[in-house]
C-alpha cells in the first residue's frame, strides 16, 4: 500500500489539490483524469475566498481585474500542473515547507494554518522544513489510511494557493520585466512598477523564495551575465573577422560588388592559410628539421658547374642556383622512407599532402557554395520591402563617430543607388531585335579575339621551346612567354568590356559575362601553357632516361672494377663529392620553377598595374588638373574604376597556378599566402585612394557563388594535370621523395605492404577490385541523380510558394483597398446617424499617438506582455482595417484631454 | 510627477533601473548637459526642461541624421524640450534592450515629420534626404519614395499608416537599431 500511495502523492500537484477540496473519502485508486478537472474547479472556487485575506492589504486598485485574471490563469495553470511531473509539485511543496519555518509570509502561514488545522501532522512536518517525502512517509507511518490522506489534503490545498500566488507573482514579474516595453511616459511606468514590485516583494518571499531567494537572485544574475557574455562574445567574434572594417569601408563607398571581391580575397586567404599549414607542417618543416642537411647528397647540392653563379641575383630571381636546390622545390626532398627519430614517413606524407591539398580545397569550395546557396538564394533579393526597409532601417543608431557616420551615409546612398539600378533595369523596355543582333555580334567579336589570343600563346610557346635549346638568349627571348601572357591579360579584358557595351546588360549580369569571357581567355592561356610544359617534361624525361642508363652503367662498371680489384664484394659508393655527381634534369623541379616564376611575375604585373594604371593616373589627374586645358577629372582620363572581373579572375587563376604547382614546389603556397596578405592591404588602400565608384553601382549577388563556381572549375582543371603526372609519369630517378620508384603512388603500396598488417593489404586489394568499384560508382551516380531531382522538386515548390505569397499579398492589398472603400461607405452611413455625426472628423487629427494610447488602457489591467502581443496580432493578422478601427478609435475622444495626449502642441514644423 | 518621487532613494533608483538599463549614469549625463539649469538634487521634483539644442549635441545623437526628430518625438510639448523623465524615456527606448514593438512605435513617430500620424511622401523625402545627405538626384528620390509607398502601403491611400509601417518593419531583418 505504501509505495502506491507515495507514488500517487508524488504524481501531479493537481491531483492532490483536487483531493483537498473534496471530501476526504476520495480514494487514490481513482483515475487521475477524473479527478484533476474537479480539483481544478475546486481550486478556482476556493481562491477568491482565500485571496481576500492577502489581497486587500497590498493591492488596492488593481484587485478586481487581477483576481479575474488570476482565476483564468489558475484554470490554465491547473491544466498545466496536471501535466507537469512530480518534480514540480515536489519542489513547490518543499519550498513551502521551508518557508513555513522562514520569514515573513505570515499571512500565508496563518491562512494555511487555519485551513490546515484539521490535518494534524502537516503543520509539524512543514515547520520542520524537512524533505517532503520524508514527512509524508512519517505521517503515513503515524496514521494510516484516512488521516494521512487528510494531511495530504492540507498540503495540496495550500499548493493550489501556491500555484495561484506564484502565478500572480509571475505575472507581476512579467510586468516588471516588460514595463520598459510599454510606450508609457516615465511617471506612469514608475507608478505601475512600484505597485507591481511591492506585490512581488511581498509574495515572492512568501512563496518560499525567501530562503531560495539568494539562489534565485543568483540564477537571475547568472542568466543576465550569460546573455551579456553571449553578446560580448558575439561582438568579439565579429571583431575577430579579419579586415571586416576595411571591407565595410570599401563597401560603403564602392558598393557591394567591389566588396564582394575583397570578401572573396579574404576567403581565399583563409583557405591558403590552411593549405600552407598542411604543406609546411607536414612536408617542409620535417624535411628541414629531420632530413639530411644541405650538401650531403647530390640532390641537395648545387652542381659544380653552376656553383659560381649560384648566388647571382639574376640567377636567384629565375629560381635557379641555390633556390633550385632548396626546400622550396620537389627535387630537394630525399627518398629515405623514414626520417629522423620520429620515423616520419616523408615521401608518404608528401604524396598525401599533395592529394590532401586538392581534397581539402574541393571540400571547402563545395561546402562554401552549398552554404552560400542556402543563404543567398540567388541574385538580388526579391523581398517585398526593398526600398521601405532601406529607408527605415538602414541607419545604425549606434554610430557616434563622425567618420563612421560619413561612411554610413555613403553606404546608404550606395545601396539606394544599387537598388535604383535594379529597379530601372526592371522598368526598361527595349528593342529586342536590335539588342539580339548586337549581342550576337559582340559574342562573335569576342570569340574571334579569344581564338586569336589562344593561337598567339600557342605560337609563343612553340618558339620558347626552340629557344630552350639555345644559350645566347636576350632578356626578351627568355621571358617572351610571360610577357605575352601578361600583355594579353592586360589588353583583352578592356577590349571585352568595350565590346560588351554593345550588349547593354544589367551590370551584374554583364559582370558575369565578362568574367566568363576572361575566364575563357585565361583558360586558353593556361592550357596552352600546360601543353607546352608537358612537351618540355617529355623531352626532359627522355633526356633523363639516357642519363639514368648512363649513370647506372657507370655505377655497375665501377662496382665491377671495385670488387675485381679489391676482391671484396662489399661495395662502397664511389668517393665523389655530391656536387660532381652526374644527375638527371629532374623535370619535377623544372615544372615547379615554371609555376613559381609564373606566379611571381603575375604578382609583379598586377602590383605594377595598380601602381601605374591606378595610382599614377590618379596622381596625374589630380595634380595636373590645375594646369590643363580640359577637366581631367571629369573628362578623358579621369580616375580609374575598380576592375572587379579582372581582379577576381586574377585571383582565381593565381589559385589554379598554386594548386597545380604546389605539388612540385611546396614553397609556392607560402609565396601565395604572402601575396594574398599583401594584396589585401595594398588593394584596399589602392581602391580607397585612387579609384572612383562605378558609374552604376550595382548590388552583387548575395552569394559569391559565381566566383566560387569559377574557382571550382579551375580547381578541377588544375587537378587533372597533377593527377595525370602522379599516376602515369615516372618520377625522376635521382631527385625528389619518390626517386627510385616506378610511379609516385607506389609509395602508398609500399606503406600498405610494409607498415600495415597483412589483412589490410588484402582488404585494399579487394577494395580496388573493379567488381566493387563499378557498383559503387553506379550507386553514387544514382544517388546524385536522385538528390538532383529532389532538389529540383524543392525548387519548383519554392517558386510555387513564392508565387502564392505574392498573390496573397496582392489580394490582401486589394482587399484592404476594398475594405477601405466600403469602410468609407460605412462611415458616410454613420455620419447620417444623428448622434455620431459630430464625432468622426475630430478624433483622427488630434489623436496623435494612436498606438501608445490604446495600449495603456488595454494593458492596464495587468497582463504585461500580452497587451503588446495582442495589439500586434491585431495589426498583423487582421486583414481588414475595420478590425483595427475600433481599437484606435475609442481612445480618440478621450485623447484630447489635457494631460494625456502627447505632442499635442503645434506641430514642430 | 504624478508619482511621489521625492528623492532618488534606493527604492526609486531600483524602479528606474528596472525600467531601463543604464540608468546609473543618466542623471549625471542630464545634469552635465546644463549644469546651471539642472539641479543636482532631484528630491523635490524640480520642473526643469532642457532645450533641444543641448540634447542634440550629446555624442549619442550628434551624428544621427534624425536627432532633432528623435528628441522632438520624445518631448511632451513637441518642441524638443525634455524633462528628465522624458530624457530617461528616450534612452530606454533607444537602448538595445527595448523590444521591437516599442521601437517601431517610436520609429514611426520619428519618421513622421509633419506629425499627422501618417508617413506621407514629404516625410519620406525628408527621411531620404537626411539619410543620403541629399546625394541622390530628385528623380531618384522620387523613384525611391514611390517605390517605398508602393511596397508598404497596404490600404492604398498613398501614405503609410502605422499599421502599414509596423507590418513592414516587423519583417525587416535588421530592424534592431
Amino acid at each position: 500500500r505504501r509505495p502506491n500511495r507515495r507514488q500517487a502523492g508524488g504524481r501531479g500537484g493537481a491531483k492532490g489539490r483536487g483531493r483537498g477540496k473534496k471530501p476526504a473519502s476520495d480514494d487514490e485508486d481513482e483515475d487521475e483524469e477524473d479527478e484533476a478537472p474537479r480539483g481544478r474547479r475546486g481550486a478556482n472556487r476556493k481562491k477568491p475566498a482565500k485571496k481576500r485575506g492577502g489581497d486587500d492589504e497590498d493591492e488596492s486598485e488593481d484587485e478586481p481585474p487581477k483576481r479575474k485574471r488570476g482565476g483564468a490563469a489558475n484554470k490554465k495553470k491547473g491544466g498545466k500542473a496536471q501535466d507537469s511531473d512530480d518534480d514540480d509539485s515536489d519542489v513547490g511543496k518543499g519550498k513551502k515547507g521551508k518557508k513555513g519555518g522562514g520569514r515573513k509570509g505570515k499571512k500565508e502561514e496563518e491562512e494555511e494554518e487555519t485551513k490546515g488545522k484539521k490535518g494534524d501532522g502537516k503543520g509539524k512536518g512543514k515547520d520542520k522544513g524537512k524533505d517532503k517525502d520524508d514527512d509524508k512517509d512519517k505521517k503515513k507511518k503515524k496514521k494510516k489510511g484516512d488521516s494521512s490522506n487528510s494531511s495530504e489534503e492540507e498540503e495540496s490545498m495550500s499548493e493550489g494557493e501556491m500555484a495561484r500566488l506564484m502565478e500572480e507573482v509571475e505575472e507581476k514579474k512579467k510586468l516588471i520585466a516588460n514595463i520598459r516595453n510599454k510606450p508609457w511616459r516615465m511617471q506612469r511606468r514608475l507608478k505601475h512598477l512600484k505597485e507591481a514590485q511591492e506585490f512581488v516583494d511581498k509574495f515572492e518571499g512568501a512563496l518560499g523564495k525567501g530562503k531560495g531567494r539568494k539562489w534565485y537572485a543568483y540564477k537571475v544574475m547568472m542568466t543576465k551575465k550569460w546573455i551579456k557574455f553571449q553578446r560580448d562574445f558575439e561582438n568579439f567574434r565579429t571583431a575577430c573577422i579579419p579586415w571586416e572594417r576595411k571591407i565595410k569601408e570599401v563597401e560603403s563607398h564602392f558598393g557591394s560588388s567591389v566588396a564582394s571581391y575583397f570578401i572573396f580575397l579574404r576567403w581565399m586567404y583563409g583557405m591558403n592559410l590552411v593549405l600552407f599549414g598542411f604543406t609546411f607542417g607536414l612536408v617542409v618543416i620535417p624535411e628541414v628539421l629531420m632530413g639530411l642537411p644541405y650538401g650531403s647528397v647530390p640532390r641537395k647540392t648545387v652542381p659544380r658547374a653552376e656553383q659560381d653563379t649560384a648566388q647571382d641575383y639574376s640567377v636567384l630571381m629565375d629560381f635557379n642556383g641555390y633556390c633550385k636546390y632548396s626546400v622550396l622545390f620537389y627535387g630537394y626532398y630525399n627518398n629515405q622512407r623514414t626520417i629522423g627519430v620520429l620515423k616520419f614517413r616523408l615521401p608518404l606524407s608528401y604524396l598525401m599532402v599533395g592529394i590532401g591539398t586538392f581534397g581539402y580545397s574541393l571540400m571547402l569550395v563545395i561546402r562554401t557554395m552549398a552554404k552560400n546557396a542556402d543563404v543567398g538564394g540567388g541574385d538580388g533579393e526579391d523581398s517585398d520591402f526593398t526600398f521601405a526597409w532601406k529607408m527605415f532601417t538602414s541607419w545604425d543608431y549606434l554610430i557616434g563617430n563622425a567618420e563612421t557616420a560619413d561612411n554610413k551615409y555613403a553606404s546608404i546612398t550606395t545601396s539606394f543607388k544599387e537598388s535604383i539600378v535594379d529597379e530601372q533595369e526592371n522598368q526598361k523596355d527595349e528593342n529586342i531585335h536590335l539588342r539580339r543582333f548586337l549581342r550576337v555580334l559582340a559574342n562573335f567579336l569576342i570569340t574571334c579575339s579569344l581564338g586569336g589570343s589562344g593561337y598567339l600563346i600557342y605560337f609563343v610557346v612553340k618558339r620558347s621551346q626552340e629557344f630552350a635549346t639555345r644559350d645566347d638568349l636576350s632578356w626578351y627571348e627568355k621571358n617572351e612567354m610571360e610577357i605575352v601572357m601578361s600583355l594579353l591579360g592586360l589588353v583583352c579584358p578592356p577590349l571585352f568590356e568595350t565590346i560588351a557595351e554593345l550588349e547593354d546588360y544589367h551590370p551584374r549580369i554583364a559582370l558575369k559575362w565578362q568574367l566568363g569571357r576572361i575566364f575563357a581567355l585565361f583558360l586558353g592561356n593556361l592550357y596552352t601553357f600546360l601543353f607546352a610544359l608537358f612537351d618540355e617534361v617529355n623531352t626532359k624525361l627522355e633526356e633523363e632516361q639516357a642519363i639514368k642508363n648512363a649513370s647506372i652503367w657507370a655505377m655497375k662498371e665501377y662496382y665491377a672494377n671495385y670488387s675485381r680489384l679489391m676482391n671484396d664484394s662489399e661495395a662502397t659508393p664511389p668517393p665523389m663529392d655530391p656536387a660532381d655527381v652526374i644527375r638527371g634534369p629532374c623535370w619535377e623541379t623544372a615544372v615547379g620553377i615554371e609555376f613559381v616564376k609564373l606566379t611571381v611575375s603575375d604578382i609583379q604585373v598586377s602590383y605594377l598595374t595598380i601602381l601605374i594604371g591606378d595610382f599614377a593616373r590618379a596622381v596625374i589627374v589630380r595634380f595636373l588638373n590645375y594646369c590643363w586645358c580640359w577637366d581631367l577629372e571629369a573628362g578623358f582620363p579621369s580616375y580609374g574604376e575598380f576592375d572587379i572581373s579582372g581582379n577576381v579572375l586574377g585571383l582565381v587563376f593565381n589559385q589554379g597556378m598554386i594548386w597545380m604547382g604546389a605539388f612540385y614546389a611546396p614553397g609556392l603556397v607560402g609565396i601565395n599566402v604572402l601575396r594574398l596578405l599583401s594584396s589585401m592591404y595594398y588593394q584596399c588602400w589602392a581602391v580607397m585612394a585612387t579609384n572612383v565608384p562605378h558609374e552604376r553601382v550595382f548590388k552583387a549577388s548575395k552569394s559569391n557563388n559565381f566566383y566560387m563556381g569559377l574557382l571550382l572549375l579551375v580547381l578541377f582543371l588544375s587537378l587533372l594535370p597533377v593527377v595525370y603526372t602522379i599516376m602515369t609519369l615516372p618520377p625522376s630517378f635521382d631527385c625528389g621523395p619518390f626517386s627510385g620508384k616506378d610511379k609516385m603512388f607506389d609509395v602508398v603500396m609500399e606503406t600498405i605492404d610494409l607498415d600495415l598488417p597483412a589483412f589490410m593489404g588484402t582488404l585494399f586489394s579487394y577494395a580496388a577490385n573493379p567488381g566493387l568499384i563499378i557498383p559503387a560508382v553506379l550507386l553514387m551516380v544514382l544517388a546524385i541523380y536522385y538528390l538532383n531531382s529532389v532538389s529540383e522538386a524543392y525548387q519548383n515548390s519554392n517558386m510555387e510558394l513564392k508565387k502564392k505569397m505574392k498573390m496573397a499579398r496582392d489580394e490582401e492589398k486589394n482587399r484592404r483597398n476594398n475594405a477601405d472603400t466600403t469602410n468609407q461607405v460605412m462611415k458616410d452611413l454613420e455620419d447620417l446617424l444623428p448622434n455620431r455625426s459630430l464625432i468622426p472628423p475630430d478624433p483622427p487629427e488630434p489623436e496623435k499617438p494612436p498606438e501608445p494610447e490604446p495600449k495603456p488602457t488595454k494593458t492596464k489591467p495587468g497582463s504585461a506582455g500580452k497587451g503588446v502581443n495582442l495589439q500586434k496580432d491585431v495589426a498583423l493578422a487582421s486583414p481588414n482595417p475595420n478590425a483595427r478601427a475600433p481599437v484606435s478609435r475609442p481612445p480618440g475622444p478621450r485623447g484630447p484631454g489635457p494631460g494625456r495626449g502627447r505632442g499635442r502642441g503645434p506641430p514642430p514644423r | 510627477m504624478g508619482n511621489k518621487q521625492t528623492i532618488f532613494t534606493d527604492e526609486q533608483l531600483d524602479a528606474y533601473q528596472v525600467s531601463l538599463f543604464s540608468f546609473s549614469r543618466l542623471h549625471g549625463r542630464y545634469h552635465e548637459l546644463a549644469p546651471h539649469l539642472v539641479p543636482m538634487d532631484y528630491t523635490n521634483e524640480p520642473d526643469c526642461k532642457l532645450p533641444l539644442a543641448l540634447i542634440v549635441n550629446m555624442p549619442e545623437l550628434k551624428e544621427n541624421p534624425f536627432r532633432n526628430r528623435i528628441v522632438e518625438s520624445f518631448s511632451e510639448d513637441g518642441m524638443g524640450n525634455l524633462s528628465f523623465n522624458e530624457f530617461v524615456d528616450m534612452f530606454s527606448v533607444l537602448s538595445e534592450m527595448a523590444p521591437r514593438e516599442l521601437k517601431a512605435i517610436y520609429a514611426f513617430k520619428i519618421y513622421d515629420f509633419n506629425v499627422d500620424n501618417y508617413l506621407c511622401k514629404e516625410d519620406l523625402e525628408k527621411t531620404l534626404n537626411k539619410l543620403t545627405k541629399e546625394e541622390l538626384t530628385p528623380e531618384e528620390v522620387e523613384l525611391v519614395c514611390e517605390k517605398t509607398i508602393e511596397e508598404a502601403d497596404l490600404d492604398g491611400d498613398h501614405k503609410l499608416s502605422f499599421a502599414d509601417f509596423e507590418n513592414m518593419i516587423s519583417r525587416a531583418p535588421d530592424f534592431l537599431r
